[in-house]
């Protein structure tokens, strides 16, 4: 799960890591509000979207005056913002954050994750601040310190130290540095965080070290024990059909194609969609109804899948295990009566009792195409999608 | 042979009573399975399933014998119970449990760390299918009549496309020695590397086929391992070939966020180090049937 810069701020202050002062404004008169508030001469107003790379597509607004930041926030507010990072549809900015402007003396980069190779939480820092971490791996790689802390002792005070002294810091700011970068780790591990970035962490010109832009991911997993996290999920960041899936129990990721898909487990939805993709096709969705593909799931899917305007043909693909293809069957033709699907719908059954829920769909009213293995219902689906395009 | 699990493999049920734990624990006895009592702490005494209940691992192994459990916990008690079970001295745990946090999952591996080699329990999953030994065990929630007993040794992150997998040379009348699901999450139990690693060295297993996909270094981890160690021909499918960089594909390690870990790039790896590429999921079998001849003539 992600959340708002202005929410990560707020935690990372809580563990004693020095942010700019500033206030969430939800319209312009609110934003002019707290720019007199804060105080000062200068301020940014930044959209709030899920989304880094907010600077390069006009979402970051320097003012140098009340006025202007509730003009700022006038323009922004309401407004799609479309980054690198947000794909064509963009994000639609409903608060902005109002801060005070920072004279910078020192830029730079820190940021922690999971590696997953030595399952420890990996310190990624950088003398380069302001840069995406890609960027910096491809244009200045021998500025990246990597520190690698393990989890069961947590992190220590000179590895903290030995990322300050890496990053050529002043030695009378050191220990503050390192404060900050074990502030950052205690966040990280003691929230169940799987993504801090603070980017920039700057040294002001007066030598206070503040986190300018943070971000942070937790792991969805964990948020049944971080009441104080899963609150601050903003479902209007995330797209509509995701959000109503996983309310749902369904695994639902948008994609760009025409070809829905309804498949039980993760890597036969990946495999299914790669099939798609070599017999010509390009699939709407990923969409995992879990192993054990029950009706109540199958009506949620066909529901969902039947909202996406995208979307030309369905296939749908069950390996029925310890659930037989007849249950599974009778679950698609029950799903099939309470909602009416107008485009053509390609289905393949295996596994578990395969010829008695073929015999359950044929005999059936649903109007569909029986395919018998992966391949064949690949292709079908696309020939179908291709035979709507020649009507 | 075969590996983690024959007919003489002892397995305790930890949620025994629970009802996701009692309808698999029934299917694993209806394969024959010898499943010799389960695990839910207070209902120790209790009888379930015509087996002993106990309160505590510990007190399962004493009484039973056992050297195997599988896990149908809820994912916040899942890792505590999973370093019971390391610490009664059970040899190969399965975790079926979907949704332990990472961080929980870190805290157990480093938790094996105390044990010896000898004495460290493997670990399958979580997030998972389990394993089965055709013919012998079922430690795990495949539905045992797809998979034919014989000599190719499966590993996947994936459930359904394994058994899909499974299928596919059922009908090419090709067994399989044992199947193992090592699960879809970021940091598990066993990697492809460890399950592999067993198979060279079981006498039963001929080839190996590995099911991988997008995310995470394991993938490329045990093609090197292929490269320098291995004499028995493996094949490998990886899937997600569609799925865009950044976004969690239904498993939560289903994830391309560094180089070397979309589809495309994971093929590529593999093959420079020699591992045999089904260029699509509906060929798995028939990949796997090719390299058999070839390995033969």
């Amino acid at each position: 799960m992600d959340i708002h810069e202005y929410q990560a701020k707020k935690i990372l202050s809580g563990f004693g890591i020095e942010i700019p002062r500033g206030g969430i404004a939800y319209s312009p008169e609110n934003a002019e509000n707290k720019a007199r508030e804060i105080g000062g001469s200068k301020w940014v107003v930044k959209a709030q979207v899920h989304s880094g790379a907010r600077g390069k597509a006009g979402g970051i607004i320097i003012c140098n005056s009340a006025l202007e930041v509730a003009q700022a926030a006038d323009k922004l507010l309401g407004k799609k913002l479309i980054t690198k990072q947000t794909g064509p549809q963009g994000k639609i900015v409903h608060r902005v954050y109002i801060e005070e402007a920072t004279d910078i003396k020192k830029e730079l980069y820190l940021g922690l994750v999971f590696d997953r190779s030595s399952e420890c939480i990996m310190v990624v820092a950088s003398t380069e601040g302001g840069m995406s971490v890609e960027d910096i791996s491809k244009e200045k790689p021998e500025s990246i310190i990597r520190s690698k802390i393990e989890v069961a002792v947590g992190m220590q005070k000179f590895q903290a130290r030995e990322i300050a002294f890496g990053l050529g810091i002043d030695p009378k700011l050191i220990s503050r540095t390192a404060e900050v970068i074990i502030g950052c780790y205690r966040a990280f591990s003691e929230l169940d965080a799987t993504m801090v970035e603070i980017n920039p962490l700057i040294i002001s010109k007066n030598d206070h070290i503040l986190a300018l832009d943070c971000k942070m991911s937790f792991d969805n997993n964990a948020l049944f024990r971080r009441n104080q996290v899963s609150e601050l999920r903003d479902k209007a960041q995330e797209n509509s059909n995701e959000v109503y899936a996983s309310d749902r129990g369904l695994n639902y990721v948008s994609l760009e194609g025409n070809i829905g898909n309804i498949i039980n487990g993760a890597g036969l939805a990946m495999a299914s969609m790669d099939m798609i993709k070599l017999a010509g096709g390009e699939p709407a969705n990923f969409l995992d109804v879990g192993g054990g593909a029950t009706p109540e799931k199958m009506v949620k899917a066909f529901k969902l899948i039947s909202q996406d305007e995208k979307v030309k043909v369905i296939l749908v693909n069950i390996f029925a295990g310890i659930n037989r293809c007849d249950w599974v069957a009778e679950g698609i033709v029950q799903a099939l009566q309470k909602i009416e699907i107008n485009m053509p719908l390609v289905i393949r059954l295996a596994g578990t009792n395969v010829e008695k829920g073929n015999k359950i769909l044929k005999e059936s009213k649903i109007n569909y195409i029986e395919a018998s293995t992966l391949e064949d219902a690949a292709n079908k689906a696309v020939k179908a999608l291709k035979e709507l395009g020649k009507n | 042979m075969s590996i983690l699990i024959d007919k003489k493999t002892k397995i305790i049920i930890q949620g025994f009573t629970g009802k996701f734990g009692s309808f698999h624990a029934e299917e694993m006895i209806k394969y024959g399975t010898n499943i010799v009592g389960g695990v839910t702490p207070g209902k120790g005494g209790q009888t379930h399933l015509n087996l002993p209940v106990f309160n505590t691992v510990k007190e399962a192994v004493k009484n039973t014998g056992a050297n195997a459990s599988i896990l149908f916990v809820p994912p916040a008690f899942a890792a505590d119970s999973a370093m019971e079970a390391a610490d009664a001295g059970i040899k190969t745990c399965v975790a079926i449990t979907d949704g332990i946090p990472s961080h929980d999952m870190i805290k157990i591996k480093r938790y094996m760390r105390r044990y010896s080699k000898a004495e460290k329990m493997t670990l399958i999953g979580p997030n998972c299918a389990g394993v089965i030994s055709p013919g012998k065990a079922l430690l795990g929630i495949m539905p045992g009549h797809i998979y034919k007993e014989g000599k190719i040794g499966i590993i996947g992150r994936s459930g359904t496309l394994g058994y899909e997998a499974a299928q596919q040379l059922k009908n090419l009348n090709i067994g399989i020695s044992t199947s193992v699901g090592i699960g879809g999450d970021p940091i598990n139990g066993s990697s492809f590397k460890d399950i592999i690693e067993k198979f060279e060295q079981d006498d039963a297993t001929e080839a190996i086929l590995m099911i991988g996909e997008i995310g995470g270094p394991q993938e490329v981890a045990a093609g090197e391992f292929v490269k320098e160690n291995m004499k028995k021909p493996v094949i490998a499918y990886i899937a997600g070939l569609t799925a865009p960089k950044g976004r969690v594909m239904g498993h939560a390690g289903a994830i391309v966020s560094a180089y070397g870990e979309s589809a495309v790039e994971k093929v590529e790896l593999l093959k420079e180090c020699g591992v045999v590429i089904s260029k699509n999921p509906s060929v798995m079998g028939e990949t796997v049937k090719t390299a058999l001849n070839g390995k033969k003539s």
